[in-house]
C-alpha cells in the first residue's frame, strides 16, 4: 500500500510546528530523535501502512521555527499535548525515538490516563544506572550520528555522504539539545519518580550496541514505569529504527496492535 | 597612548610530544601532564615579571583567562589582578578580560572588582569578554546562551556599580534576591570597561553602543580596519564620533639586543598557534549555538574537515611580512610597530611580549627593552600623531556619562 504524506504547518504557543501526515486507524504520534530526522524513513512509512502517523519537527528542529524561551523536553512535551488537542486526536499512542523517548516520558508522566500506549526507543530522559550518555558537545557533526550506528553500511545507507544542509541542520539540532538539555545533559532528576503513575502499557526496545545511551537505561525505564517491557535488539545501535527498520516497526507494530 | 605588557603566561613545562600525540592541547588534554612545582615556579617568575615591566615603564599590565589548556595557566583572571593590586604601585590593572558569561552570579564579580578597585587605589580596567568554546565547556556553561548571559551580566553588573543596594534582579539567565555588595568601585562612575575580540561583528557594535572601547587581538591590519569601519558606524547611530580612545590593539612583539635572537624567541610564538588553528576540535572552540548563526554554514564545512579554517594558518614568516608578529632590536621594532600604529590608530596597545618556552633571562631582557625603549617611542609617536588613550581624551565610561551626544546628533 502507497503511502501518501502530507505536511502541515500548525501553530502552538506562538510557534508554527511542521507536522507530517499519513496513514489511518488508531493515532500514532512518532517523537524524532535529538539529530533530528530526515524527511522519509522506511519505519515511519510502515508504521504508516497500519496507522493515522504524526511526524512533527521538535520546535526549534528542522523546518519547525524555534521558541526563544524554550529550556527543557517538558515544555516541548506541554506543546505536543496542546497539538493533540488542537487535532482533536485522542487514545493516542507516543513513539519516542531517543530524545524523543524522554519527550513521550514526560507527556506520559504529565498525563498518567491520556495515552493508549508508549513505544519508547533507547530513551533519553533518566540518568544511566552506569556510564554517561554521550555528549554530542565534544564530537564531530558526523561522528555524533555515527556512533549511533553499530553498522556504519546503515548510517551510509540514510546519510551518504552528508550534504552541507544536513551537517547544518545537525548544528541546529545540536543547538537546540543544548538550549533544552545542557545541564543535567540529557536526563531529568524528576523523571524517573514521576514515570510509577502512567497507566498505558510500555514497551522500551533498545540496541544492544548503543554507545549514545547505555542500555542499562533500558531497565530504569522498566522499573520507573507500571507495566513495561524490555526487549533489546541485537546488532543494533542508538538510532535503531534507521539501523533496523523492520524489527523496530514489525515490534512496535505487534505491540501498538495486541494492546 | 596607553601601552601595557602582556602575556599569556603559558604553562610550557609539559611534554610537547605528549600533546602533539594526543592531537590537541585543550579541553581534554589531560591535566595527568601538569606539574605542580613547575605551575609554581612559573606562576612566581610572571608575577616577578609584572613587577619588573612598572619598574621598566609600562602604563598597563594586561590579564586574561583561560581553562584546561597549557597556553594559559590563568584560570582566575581576578587572582593576579587581586594580587597586582597589592604588589604594583602605578601601572593600571587591565582585565582582559573576565568571561561573564561563565559567571553564575555576576554580582560576586562586582564584588570582587570593587575590592580590586579599592585596594589597587583606582588602578582597574575591569574589561570583559564572552569566553571562547572551550571555556564554556571546561567551565559547564550553555554556549547557546552565550551572548545572552553576557549582555545581562554586564548590565547587572554595572547596576550593581551604579544604584544603591538593596534592589532584587529578575532576569532571563540571573536571578538575585538581594543585590547589595558591600563593595563599591574607587572609580566613579565606575572603573574603564575595555571589551577585547578577534572575530564578532556582533561584539564590536554592542560594544560601541556602550562606548567602551574595542581592543583588536592581533588581528591583520586589513581586519582591523574593518572592525573600526563596523565600530565608527554603531558609534555614529549612538551620536557620537569614535576617536582613537575608542580603539585598542594586541600584537605579538619580541625584542632582544639582536635581530638573530629574536626571531629565534619570536618563533615561540607559534607554540600556541595550534591552539586556535589546528590542536582543538573546531566543535570545541565553537559550540552549537556559539557562533555567529550567519556562520553556521561555513563553519560546519570548516569543522568536517570540508573548508579551510576561516583565521587561516599562516607560517611565522608570513605572520612576520604581514605585521602580525615583530620581532627584532629595539629600533627595528619601533619601525614596524610606527607602521602599525600609522595603520590602525589605536590609543590603546597591548604587547604581547613572551611566550612559550623563552628562557627567563631573554624574557625579562625582553620586557626592558619593550618597556624602557620601545613603549616610549611609540608614545611619543602616538602623540604626534594625536593618539590619545581614554584617560588623556577624558572619554565617559559608557555611553550615558556622555556630554556630547546633542552636539554629534545635532551636526
Amino acid at each position: 500500500m502507497d503511502v501518501v504524506w502530507t505536511d502541515t504547518v500548525r501553530e502552538v504557543a506562538g510557534i508554527k510546528l511542521h507536522v507530517t501526515r499519513a496513514g489511518h486507524g488508531q493515532a500514532v504520534l512518532v517523537l524524532h530523535h535529538d539529530i533530528g530526522t530526515v524527511d522519509r524513513l522506511p519505519f515511519y512509512d510502515a508504521l504508516a501502512a497500519r496507522f493515522d502517523v504524526l511526524v512533527p519537527h521538535h520546535p526549534g528542529w528542522g523546518k519547525s521555527e524555534r521558541p526563544q524561551w524554550l529550556r527543557h523536553p517538558r515544555d516541548i512535551a506541554a506543546m505536543y499535548a496542546w497539538l493533540l488537542a488542537d487535532l482533536g486526536v485522542s487514545a493516542v499512542s507516543l513513539v519516542g525515538l531517543g530524545f524523543g523517548g524522554w519527550i513521550a516520558a514526560e507527556m506520559a508522566s504529565l498525563a498518567p490516563e491520556a495515552y493508549r500506549s508508549l513505544v519508547l526507543v533507547a530513551p533519553m530522559g533518566i540518568k544511566p544506572p552506569e556510564g554517561d550518555i554521550a555528549d554530542q558537545a565534544i564530537v564531530s557533526y558526523v561522528d555524533y550520528p555515527r556512533s549511533g550506528f553499530h553498522d556504519q553500511a546503515a548510517f551510509a545507507a540514510i546519510y551518504g555522504d552528508v550534504t552541507t544542509d544536513q551537517l547544518e541542520a545537525w548544528d541546529i539540532a545540536r543547538e537546540m539539545s543544548f538550549r533544552t538539555a545542557w545541564k543535567p545533559y540529557m536526563y531529568s532528576q524528576t523523571l524517573p519518580h514521576l514515570l510509577g503513575g502512567v497507566r498505558a502499557p510500555a514497551l522500551v526496545l533498545w540496541g544492544d550496541d548503543d554507545r549514545i545511551v547505555p542500555p542499562g537505561t533500558g531497565h530504569a525505564y522498566a522499573q520507573a514505569l507500571r507495566q513495561a517491557t524490555l526487549t533489546t535488539i541485537p546488532k543494533c545501535g542508538h538510532f535503531a529504527e534507521m539501523e533496523k527498520p523492520d524489527v523496530v516497526a514489525g515490534l512496535t507494530i505487534d505491540f501498538l496492535t495486541h494492546r | 597612548m596607553h601601552m601595557m605588557y602582556f602575556t599569556e603566561q603559558p604553562m610550557s613545562a609539559y611534554d610537547a610530544k605528549a600533546g602533539l600525540e594526543y592531537g590537541a592541547t585543550a579541553l581534554n588534554f589531560s591535566n595527568s601532564h601538569y606539574t605542580p612545582v613547575e605551575g609554581s615556579r612559573l606562576y612566581n617568575e610572571y608575577l616577578e615579571e609584572y613587577i619588573l615591566a612598572e619598574e621598566w615603564g609600562a602604563d598597563g599590565i594586561m590579564l586574561n583567562e583561560h581553562h584546561n589548556a597549557p597556553f594559559c595557566m590563568q584560570a582566575r583572571t581576578n587572582m593576579f589582578a587581586a594580587i597586582l593590586a597589592a604588589v604594583t604601585r602605578r601601572v593600571k590593572i587591565v582585565i582582559l578580560g573576565n568571561p561573564l558569561p561563565l559567571s553564575e552570579n555576576p554580582v560576586q564579580l562586582a564584588e570582587e572588582l570593587a575590592m580590586i578597585d579599592m585596594i589597587s587605589k583606582g588602578r582597574l580596567v575591569s574589561g570583559f569578554v564572552r569566553g571562547g568554546g572551550q571555556e564554556q565547556l571546561a567551565n559547564g556553561v550553555n554556549p547557546a546562551f552565550n551572548r545572552e548571559r553576557f549582555v545581562e551580566a554586564h548590565d547587572l553588573v554595572q547596576k550593581t556599580w551604579t544604584q544603591p543596594g538593596p534592589f532584587r534582579w529578575e532576569g532571563t539567565h540571573y536571578q538575585q534576591r538581594v543585590v547589595n555588595p558591600w563593595a563599591l568601585p574607587l572609580q566613579q562612575p565606575y572603573p574603564r570597561v575595555w571589551i577585547p575580540g578577534v572575530l564578532s561583528k556582533e561584539t564590536v557594535i554592542w560594544t560601541a553602543q556602550q562606548r567602551y572601547p574595542y581592543i583588536a587581538l592581533n588581528t591583520s591590519i586589513a581586519a582591523t580596519k574593518t572592525i573600526h569601519e563596523t565600530y565608527d558606524k554603531a558609534a555614529t547611530e549612538a551620536g557620537y564620533t569614535a576617536g582613537p580612545e575608542n580603539f585598542g590593539y594586541l600584537i605579538r612583539v619580541h625584542v632582544q639586543d639582536t635581530e638573530e635572537k629574536a626571531l629565534a624567541n619570536a618563533r615561540q610564538f607559534m607554540w600556541m598557534q595550534g591552539e586556535f588553528t589546528g590542536l582543538a576540535h573546531p566543535v570545541w572552540a565553537n559550540p552549537s549555538g556559539y557562533f555567529s548563526p550567519s556562520g553556521r554554514r561555513n563553519f560546519v564545512e570548516f569543522a568536517v574537515g570540508r573548508a579551510i579554517n576561516p583565521r587561516g594558518n599562516p607560517t611565522f614568516e608570513q605572520q612576520v611580512a604581514d605585521t602580525m608578529i615583530i620581532a627584532g632590536t629595539p629600533s627595528q621594532v619601533i619601525e614596524r610597530l610606527k607602521y602599525l600604529v600609522r595603520e590602525t590608530r589605536p590609543g590603546i596597545m597591548g604587547i604581547w611580549a613572551n611566550d612559550g618556552t623563552v628562557s627567563k633571562e631573554d624574557r625579562r631582557r625582553c620586557i626592558q627593552l619593550l618597556c624602557g625603549e620601545v613603549m616610549p617611542a611609540i608614545k611619543a609617536y602616538g602623540a604626534e600623531l594625536g593618539l590619545k588613550d581614554p584617560w588623556e581624551a577624558n572619554a565617559p565610561v559608557h555611553l550615558r556619562y556622555s556630554t556630547d551626544l546633542a552636539k554629534v546628533a545635532a551636526e
